[in-house]
């Protein structure tokens, strides 16, 4: 079994410790991560005002809303967390009982709501 | 990767086993737990109010016209002002991985500037959001309910201390928020509805509000309030280690982790907010 307690390079966190020149490359990152997600919530906030509910964009636009939404999410996560810095077996611990969990939920509370719906359609005076 | 793992990780953040499971600290990983846990409470809350919503039959409030005012100013600005709030929070999260990277250069300095600046963008976000529950919980014009248990809302607010024969124009309408002038009550007929009403609904609280169906306030209060209390203890945390920064705690100890650690926890806040944004004020 590989042993996991040893380190290569600098990859553990605790002693990651970089240098000036380092630093500035990672700043560079943050502050265009920093625009991405800020550009995103620009265009969310244009559409939301823009495309009313009910029309037949909408759906187009609520999908993009939901797309973008998890766009922004794998950046905070990734970059911000650095959980994209993380080994590969730690980020899977932390997502995939997580995603798996959620995405039941989702399924299941969906089908749900929609059965519900329909009912309280049928007997409604 | 077998064979390249070289340098043993330092004696001090080993576990108490002597090994370092996944190369993370003991105190990283179950911040990790903890946010993983945490993220499955919110995702069910925000899951039960999709439920709710699209169980929902008749007409769900639509965030852009229940969440249209900002401080101070008149006027329809839909939006505006959660999506200033949006970027208070994203804003505050970068000052915290910019606290979180001077951390790793040793630089005392910058980890008090940025961290600093967290601490005053996380009130920032606190006051913003007393304003809106204030708000909501204050309300507009409102609607009222009729002999007729017909629901009629007031075209133009009642100011404060004036009854409703002393607003120029009174008027009544059927449909929420819609501006469609020939569908008007007006005059006396608008006066004597309204002084026959049963009831005058404004703003919300637990049982009912004029934005929608009761349970839309309360995922309102719920999911917001449960947000902003994590907001509320992240600014605590976050005050706690910039104390230990300014005396040199985490200087001493030759690494910065604990600021980390909140950042962390910093940034799943934030996480939180992009999701709450989506479901509650856009989709």
């Amino acid at each position: 079994m590989e042993r996991d307690d040893l380190i290569v390079n600098d990859s553990y966190s605790v002693m990651a410790n970089h240098d000036e020149a380092h630093g500035k490359d990672i700043r560079k990152k943050i502050w265009k991560v920093t625009a991405i997600l800020s550009i995103i919530t620009i265009i969310e906030v244009g559409l939301g005002i823009m495309v009313k509910q009910g029309t037949d964009l909408w759906p187009f636009v609520k999908w993009g809303f939901i797309l973008m939404t998890l766009v922004k999410a794998g950046y905070i996560v990734a970059i911000f967390m650095h959980l994209g810095d993380e080994r590969k077996s730690f980020r899977n611990v932390i997502l995939i009982p997580y995603a798996i969990f959620i995405v039941y939920l989702i399924a299941i509370c969906l089908q749900e709501s929609t059965v519900l719906n329909g009912i309280w359609d049928t007997f409604r005076p | 990767m077998a064979g390249e793992a070289t340098k043993a990780i330092d004696k001090s953040v080993l576990w108490g086993g002597g090994r370092s499971p996944f190369s993370v600290s003991y105190g990283k990983m179950m911040m990790w737990f903890f946010l993983v846990s945490d993220a499955l409470t919110f995702s069910g809350l925000l899951v039960a109010y999709g439920y709710a919503r699209h169980s929902y039959t008749g007409q769900w409030p639509i965030g852009e016209e229940v969440f249209h005012s900002l401080p101070f100013l008149h006027g329809n600005y839909p939006l505006i002002y959660v999506a200033l709030m949006t970027f208070i929070l994203i804003i505050s999260s970068v000052t915290m991985v910019l606290a979180v990277e001077a951390g790793h250069r040793m630089d005392k300095k910058g980890v008090t500037k940025w961290l600093a600046w967290t601490i005053v963008g996380g009130f920032f976000f606190l006051g913003s959001q007393a304003w809106e529950w204030s708000h909501f919980i204050h309300g507009s014009a409102g609607y009222i309910v009729t002999e007729s248990n017909e629901k009629l809302w007031l075209v133009e607010e009642i100011p404060h201390g004036m009854t409703a024969a002393d607003v120029e124009g009174f008027a009544l309408t059927p449909e929420y928020k819609k501006s469609d002038e020939s569908q008007f009550i007006k005059g006396s007929e608008a006066l004597s509805l309204y002084a026959s009403r049963l009831d005058h609904v404004q703003g919300a609280n637990m049982q009912i509000n004029e934005y929608g169906p009761p349970s839309y306030a309360n995922f309102f209060f719920f999911i917001t309030g449960f947000h902003g209390f994590h907001v509320f203890s992240g600014v605590i945390i976050n005050i706690i280690v910039f104390l230990g920064v300014i005396k040199g705690t985490y200087h001493k100890r030759g690494h910065y982790e604990m600021v980390e650690k909140t950042g962390l926890y910093w940034h799943f806040v934030d996480l939180v907010w992009v999701f709450v944004f989506t479901f509650f004020y856009l989709v």
